[in-house]
């Protein structure tokens, strides 16, 4: 579990954070949405531990993240897995290389084993045989589950995926959102996706927290997007008129 | 991993630097060559005192200072900018999260090569610059075989060599730091990364003329 207490966070006196609490527990996928601008990177930049907050803690656990030492956050991140909103690959590996970095840093088994546990990696995103392929030489759908497979690796407790569907068109998102999901479920990890996708909040929102202008504004399951009567979340899931058309119809089927 | 980092950095620097640094050498070498004949034609000093002056020149100033010049702008602005764009593609933040320590995986690796690569570097500068001299000078006949090598072989200071290689060390330490500090700490977007690399050069640049006068003050005071 993770848990977020009173997170504030001001960059030169402007205030992106005011006060953010919540829980993000295992086995469930847990979105971030919200405006941009919101917050949504800042929060989830320092739920991983990239920025420290102005005040408030976040707990992995029972352990309060920023008042560990550098060996401690090591052993943390050890569990923790990123998906970056660019993918993050780096160019000068294949994908293989790529898959195998973090084992090549951390991990004592032979060379074979980690070949092994990157195959594996590489056959539950769908990419078998993808191991000799540049990041250039593949698609941005693909770059996206080589960075989940990278993700998923070290076979962490945690998973954190910024805006995992930018720049993808509706079907290979929703790939991708499946990919996530199952993988969360089947590994009971804690994951964590900060997205503007509105397919994805209604396909794989288990816990759904919306922030607008740096606070929690609405929290809830993709179940009650619909029926909420909170305004700011409405106008923001349902902005166009096509969209609030199809919100009616599916209230009045309902 | 780190090891092999630190063998791609060796390549990078060296084997990349080898054409560049083999151009200047020779063209530095020929140049003074060619002016100091210049210069001491009519005069009473002997003709056989400009292989003297390419060597110590070569020796002392050009293959450690220059050489070191034109590698904080090709290494150091590719240094700057290959950090500056791991950090501004995420690179960098991928690597924490893993829980890599960023810092001694892609920095340390870069000083560790350079601090082995560039001395080498300056030594073959050294070679090339004095043999560059020679092309200059004896087959057009300005002076003889004989009296280049006899220039070469006089007033020979083992210790200037000793201070060519503590001017390689500390440069090399300037020309790889002050890039990666530039890049490794860059924010925003690619003008912030193109001021980076450029500060990484000239800033480089200063530290290693300074760095030049203070060495020369105190290895021959």
């Amino acid at each position: 579990m993770i848990k977020a207490e009173n997170i504030f966070k001001s960059f030169e006196g402007t205030e992106v954070l005011k006060g953010i609490s919540m829980e993000f527990h295992p086995g469930k996928t847990n979105l971030i949405i919200g405006r941009s601008g919101a917050g949504k990177t800042v929060f989830l930049k320092i739920l991983v531990g990239l920025i420290e907050p102005s005040s408030g803690k976040v707990w992995y656990d029972d352990v309060d993240f920023f008042t560990l030492n550098k060996k401690q956050i090591r052993e943390i991140r050890m569990k923790v897995g990123m998906l970056f909103q660019g993918s993050a690959l780096f160019d000068s590996m294949t994908v293989e290389e790529n898959v195998r970095f973090p084992l090549d840093m951390f991990s004592k088994d032979t060379l074979g084993e980690r070949k092994k546990r990157v195959n594996w990696c590489l056959e539950r995103v769908g990419l078998t045989g993808a191991n000799d392929k540049f990041p250039s030489e593949i698609s941005g759908g693909m770059q996206k589950r080589v960075g989940i497979a990278r993700a998923i690796v070290m076979e962490p407790k945690y998973l954190f995926c910024d805006e995992p569907n930018s720049g993808l068109d509706p079907r290979t998102a929703l790939t991708i959102d499946e990919l996530i999901q199952d993988i969360t479920y089947d590994q009971n990890m804690t994951t964590i996706i900060n997205t503007h996708d509105m397919n994805s909040v209604m396909e794989i929102g288990d816990n759904i927290a919306y922030l607008h202008l740096g606070q929690l504004a609405w929290t809830g399951s993709k179940d009650e997007v619909l029926t909420s009567e909170n305004e700011l979340l409405q106008g923001f899931i349902f902005a166009s008129p096509f969209l609030q058309r199809l919100r009616s119809a599916a209230l009045k089927e309902e | 991993m780190y090891w092999k980092e630190t063998m791609r950095q060796m390549e990078d620097i060296g084997i990349g630097s080898l054409v560049i640094v083999a151009l200047i050498s020779v063209f530095m070498g020929a140049v003074a060559a060619v002016q100091f004949s210049y210069q001491l034609d009519g005069t009473l000093v002997p003709r056989w005192y400009i292989g003297y002056i390419v060597r110590d020149l070569a020796i002392i100033e050009s293959a450690p200072t220059i050489t070191c010049l034109v590698l904080a702008g090709k290494v150091g602005s590719n240094m700057a900018a290959e950090l500056g764009g791991m950090r501004q593609k995420e690179h960098i933040d991928a690597m924490e999260i893993m829980g890599v320590n960023t810092a001694a995986y892609l920095i340390l690796p870069k000083i560790i090569a350079a601090l082995f690569v560039i001395p080498l570097l300056v030594t073959l500068s050294a070679y090339i610059a004095i043999g560059g001299g020679y092309l200059s000078t004896v087959p057009v006949g300005t002076l003889s075989a004989d009296e280049y090598d006899r220039g070469l072989r006089a007033f020979f200071l083992p210790f200037n060599v000793t201070m060519m290689y503590v001017k390689a060390v500390v440069f090399s330490f300037i020309l790889t730091t002050v890039p990666c500090f530039q890049g490794y700490f860059v924010t925003g977007g690619n003008i912030e990364l193109g001021k980076a690399s450029t500060n990484a050069v000239v800033f480089s640049n200063i530290l290693i003329l300074l760095a030049d006068y203070l060495l020369a003050v105190l290895l021959t005071g």
